[in-house]
């Protein structure tokens, strides 16, 4: 290195400077009541956690600022362990700052390298070992071992098959079928046309048959969102305006993205929005998306009426609802 | 001898005659450690982890991982005789009925917010002061996995008491496993156990949850943490601080106190929190059905950035063949965390190529004297931090009156400008800031003191800096770029071509440096000065 | 009498009187014609009224609404909305509007009980519509249960109004408001009405009784206690991070900062 470019010099560890409790046995006896009452502090707050478990009623509520009207019980057992803990610690730490000795020191490194002597011997012996066991020279053990190990993790695979069943044609189906009824969630009552206004919404699910009992994963894929606007507000094609009812119109409730349940209807703009990740669908347009990460439209269910006057399915939902899958054709 | 110091020589007599441990104890209860408070980020880390086991284990006295329906009659009356499952009433159970219960959940859940915080602040520090380079390669690819399995652990920690939020994160989750081309479909039935929510996810995730992962956990963080060891603690540079040696306390007593107050401390403010603020609260979410919802719907923090790049997704799916492939989701879900986890784990041997330097390092560096890395760094926050606005861009468009399409708009566009963006600027603060040490070290402070001269010109009275002070600001090597050797003496080109080149371009953006003042420049101007 | 005269300067006297006067006149009139209701007031007490609510239509709303509520370019046409929908409106003080928002916020009510009940009644007259509601009507106290309430508001409401009847974003700027601190029968007028953004639950998909449950269980959340510590506005995970970041990281920090700075 050239001498115009050398670097200042490392004057070296500064002289350590002694705190006021190393020379003054004063302030060393004040910083050692600090501890203690630190740790004091601490038994205090075990004693709180104590009292508040065994008499403060579990129902005893206390209004402070900031936190309202709090649980009692709660807060006093919080309190009195969050204090029997923290205080141990102050307490220790500032023991270790103020009495323990703070002289620092200085520890050597070492490469973590071997010597080469040693790293050459270590070698040696592996090739040797490999030598010895004959791998290099006996081709076909080297790859009969390679296939078999390859081999031997497949059952590890393979013992999962029966975590649960083959899809088959699962996500396509749902419990629509022409003519099911449509039932109000909760409720179950069926539901006429005229029993929904302009503007009005309903969740829906299909009417369960005679000791049928409807599960979570029926819900996840039955869903349906009934929304009544005025015909007139329509812009579908013909066979789309056909599925739905004295402008009533359904939407599976499960949103094309991932999965959450679309119900958030705007009477006035007509959208429907997903919360989960804003996914903004127009009603009037078949739930045409129109903002965020959704690429489909909701699927659309036809409706029409028995001759009761109960608003039923015309035929089940003509694809798969929910979120995409490889297997899905459009 | 006292009576207390004789039954310590027979106990330590007795260990050592069976296990010859007192030589290895003697060298290792004065190791040194040396002392600064971004050293303390993995302790919280360590510390949230020793809570998370004891406070997790408390929960599974009562817990019931099973998705069975139910009918609730514990004590909370909004929920009375409303159908749910095992999992979820047990939560309530544990809430209300059992003492202390409550209080225990939402530590383990602050606990669990902390535990991840201080992986990411722990993870910036290591970064930022170049800590992962070599000898420490390993031992930072193995903290990318702990943060990694951290995301994966807390996310299957907040699904398990099956309520109205978890059950939505979980049915995000169905849907990312369900995307995946040509396998998803299959994967998420095996998974579930059959059709989304089935009955077998929670169990399973249970086991994974509180044995596999907890144990993996353990293993990682003990390997972790005997390399720190090993390979002792980096140091700050300062005056008698060489990469030859490690400044600091013993281990005994000193750093055993801290370390061990510092324990009590962590536990005693996570407690404070569990005490004084809600985290959670299961029982107004309800019970998980996939037909509700409930606005505002978020995961925690950990999981948000990669809910608000889901968000700004665009709209993309491709239908051919009778197949589908969802770019909406893989390219947010999968893809975009996946070369962002790749390329950190990856990191340090990056570097070590751009900058060609092979030597150890247990000094760190000074941010501001690595612009490239640190701008880097920067950028690669800027762009989670955009990601985590968007993913609660409804909360901020409510409480701040903005509108969740500005948010997302802005996230969109944002998250393709701004980082590089930031990248630019924070390398030109890191410029200026080394200029502004060579002028304080070649100059000394200013003083705000002005004084007259005689013949009228006022001067401002520059204070000179400390010897030490002098040495912490110049003793980092500045980096040379590595010279593009395009073809040998003998004209042949240069084998590596494109690569060579690549790593001339960075290496001299690398290199790109305010020159730190010599020890001939010092000299020169206290002469001129005196 | 000095104690009466001494209060004749206050605010409230005025529709105190008018109060008496109408009720005194409606009693009169129906001992009168000795109709048997005594509860339904009287014709030409009723016309007293939309006439009244005319004058301050005529004042107040007519601008937007257009002179014979017909609707105008800026709002909409009032026909046939009913009572129920003057009493939410007005009575929340979402109207008359401040400005012209992307929504009515719930603010001050500008015109009093009488005033509204005034505005409402001629609003009616013009078309049939839902009718106002008194809280009194909404006995959600004695009719409903919260447990079937937060079950059918987890199904219908929570989506736009969050899990805790807290308010939520919806698109380009609009919002559900928050629920808490609400009146009764303005909760059921809104949801027979369908205000702004939200859609109309009609009574055969959620029946009346079922409406009184989801009241209650509004109420109940509303009233419930903090059960374990600090609410943070209970809106999810997000206040949760920031908080565990700007206080729990930071306090932690702090203390290490103090824990590593040497001793004096």
């Amino acid at each position: 290195m050239s001498k115009e470019l050398e670097p200042l010099a490392d004057p070296g560890l500064p002289e350590h400077i002694h705190r006021k409790a190393d020379i003054d046995p004063i302030a060393a006896k004040r910083a050692e009541r600090q501890v203690a009452i630190l740790f004091s502090l601490s038994a205090v707050g075990t004693l709180l956690f104590i009292y508040s478990f065994f008499f403060i009623k579990v129902d005893q509520f206390i209004f402070l600022p900031i936190l309202g009207n709090t649980n009692a019980h709660q807060l006093g057992i919080g309190l009195g362990m969050a204090a029997g803990l923290f205080f141990i610690g102050i307490g220790a730490v500032h023991w270790a700052k103020t009495l323990m000795p703070d002289q620092e020191v200085i520890a050597q490194r070492h490469e973590f390298k071997s010597e080469p002597e040693d790293r050459d011997a270590f070698v040696k012996a592996a090739k040797d070992g490999a030598e010895a066991a004959g791998l290099g020279r006996r081709p076909l053990i080297k790859r009969t071992l390679i296939g078999a190990a390859a081999l031997a993790g497949l059952p590890g695979v393979l013992m999962l098959r029966d975590t649960g069943p083959l899809p088959g044609k699962e996500l396509e189906k749902t419990n629509w079928k022409s003519g099911t009824r449509l039932v109000t969630d909760p409720g179950d009552r069926p539901i006429k046309a005229s029993d929904l206004e302009v503007g009005a919404v309903a969740q829906v699910l299909p009417e369960l048959l005679p000791g049928q009992k409807r599960t979570l994963e029926d819900i996840g894929k039955d869903a349906v969102l009934l929304i009544r606007l005025r015909p007139a507000e329509f812009q579908l094609d013909e066979e789309r305006l056909s599925w739905t009812h004295e402008g009533i119109i359904a939407f599976s409730k499960i949103c094309s993205h991932m999965g959450c349940a679309v119900a958030l209807y705007e009477q006035t703009t007509k959208h429907l929005l997903c919360p989960c990740h804003q996914s903004t669908f127009d009603v009037t347009r078949a739930a045409k998306v129109i903002f965020g990460p959704a690429a489909r439209p909701l699927p659309q269910l036809a409706i029409t009426v028995d001759g009761e006057g109960n608003l039923i399915a015309k035929q089940p939902f003509t694809e798969a609802v929910g979120p995409s899958f490889w297997e899905r054709s459009s | 001898m006292s009576a207390r110091e004789r039954v310590a020589g027979t106990v330590a007599n007795y260990v050592d005659e069976r296990t010859g441990a007192a030589a290895w104890m003697k060298k290792n209860l004065q190791k040194v450690f040396p002392d600064h408070w971004s050293f303390m980020l993995g302790e919280i880390a360590l510390y949230s982890f020793v809570i998370l086991l004891l406070s997790g284990t408390f929960l599974t006295f009562w817990f019931d991982p099973s998705m069975r329906t139910v009918v609730y009659e514990g004590s909370y009356q909004p929920l009375k005789e409303v159908e749910m499952s095992a999992a979820y009433a047990s939560t309530l159970h544990i809430s209300f009925d059992v003492r202390g219960g409550l209080l225990m959940r939402q530590i383990h859940h602050w606990a669990a917010l902390i535990f991840m915080a201080a992986i990411v602040v722990h993870l910036l520090r290591v970064f930022f002061t170049g800590a992962f380079r070599k000898p420490r390669e390993f031992n930072w690819i193995l903290g990318i996995g702990l943060l990694t399995l951290g995301i994966v652990e807390g996310f299957l920690g907040y699904s398990l008491p099956d309520d109205l939020l978890s059950g939505t994160g979980l049915r995000i989750a169905q849907a990312i496993i369900q995307a995946l081309p040509v396998v998803g479909t299959y994967l998420s039935f095996f998974a579930f156990g059959g059709a989304f929510p089935g009955e077998a996810f929670i169990p399973r995730i249970y086991t994974v949850h509180i044995l596999l992962l907890p144990g993996i956990f353990l293993a990682l963080i003990t390997v972790h943490l005997m390399l720190v060891w090993y390979q002792k603690h980096t140091q700050y540079p300062g005056p008698g601080r060489t990469e030859k040696n490690v400044v600091g306390y013993p281990l005994m007593p000193v750093y055993m106190a801290k370390a061990g107050g510092f324990f009590f401390i962590v536990f005693g403010v996570t407690a404070f929190l569990g005490a004084v603020a809600s985290i959670n609260p299961i029982w107004l979410y309800g019970p998980y059905t996939p037909g509700q919802i409930s606005a505002g719907s978020q995961p925690d923090w950990y999981m948000g950035w990669l809910d608000g790049l889901v968000r700004m997704a665009p709209p993309i799916e491709t239908h051919a063949f009778g197949h589908t492939i969802s770019w909406n989701i893989l390219i947010p879900g999968l893809i975009i965390p996946g070369i962002l986890f790749t390329g950190m784990a990856l990191y340090p041997f990056i570097e070590s190529w751009i900058t060609g330097d092979k030597k150890e390092h247990h000094l760190l560096d000074r941010p501001r004297n690595v612009p490239n890395r640190t701008a880097l760094g920067v950028m690669a926050l800027t762009f989670t931090l955009i990601a985590l606005i968007n993913g609660g861009n409804d909360i901020i468009a409510t409480h701040f009156s903005l509108t969740i399409n500005q948010i997302m708009w802005f996230s969109r566009i944002g998250i393709i400008v701004l980082p590089p963006l930031a990248f630019v600027i924070t390398k030109r603060i890191c410029l200026s800031l080394q200029r502004a040490d060579r002028e304080l070290v070649l100059h000394g402070k200013e003083t705000g003191r002005l004084v007259m001269l005689p013949h009228g010109e006022f001067i401002e009275i520059h204070e000179e800096l400390t010897p030490e002070k002098r040495y912490t600001l110049t003793q980092h090597e500045q980096p040379k770029a590595i010279e593009l050797v395009t073809e040998d003496a003998g004209g042949v080109l240069n084998p590596k071509g494109i690569r060579a080149k690549l790593q001339a371009r960075f290496s001299a953006a690398n290199a790109e440096n305010i020159a730190k003042p010599t020890a001939a420049e010092v000299k020169e101007l206290e002469g001129g000065h005196h | 009498m000095k104690f009466i005269s001494k209060y004749r300067r206050h605010k409230g006297a005025l529709p105190i009187l008018i109060m008496l006067a109408l009720t005194g006149l409606g009693f009169t009139f129906s001992a009168a014609t000795a109709a048997p209701a005594s509860n339904t007031m009287s014709a030409s007490a009723k016309s007293t009224l939309v006439e009244e609510g005319q004058t301050i239509f005529l004042k107040g709303c007519s601008s937007c609404h257009g002179l014979n509520a017909e609707g105008g370019a800026i709002a909409p046409s009032l026909i046939g909305v009913g009572a129920a929908s003057v009493d939410f409106q007005v009575g929340t003080g979402r109207m008359p509007m401040q400005d012209m928002s992307q929504q009515a916020m719930r603010k001050k009510p500008v015109y009093n009980d009488e005033q509204v009940a005034a505005l409402a009644a001629y609003v009616a007259s013009l078309a049939p519509g839902p009718a106002s509601l008194t809280n009194e009507q909404i006995t959600w106290e004695r009719d409903g249960n919260t447990a079937d309430g937060g079950e059918l508001f987890r199904n219908n409401c929570a989506m736009c109004h969050n899990f805790a009847g807290q308010g939520g974003a919806l698109t380009q700027g609009k919002y559900a408001p928050t629920l808490m601190g609400v009146e009764p029968k303005h909760i059921y007028e809104a949801m027979i009405t369908g205000p702004q953004s939200m859609p109309v639950f009609s009574d055969k998909i959620i029946t009346p009784e079922e409406k009184l449950s989801i009241i209650k269980w509004i109420k109940a959340a509303e009233s419930e206690p903090n059960l374990g510590g600090a609410s943070l506005g209970r809106v999810g995970p997000v206040t949760e991070g920031l908080l565990i970041w700007v206080f729990g990281l930071g306090l932690l920090i702090g203390i290490a900062v103090w824990l590593t700075a040497k001793a004096r």
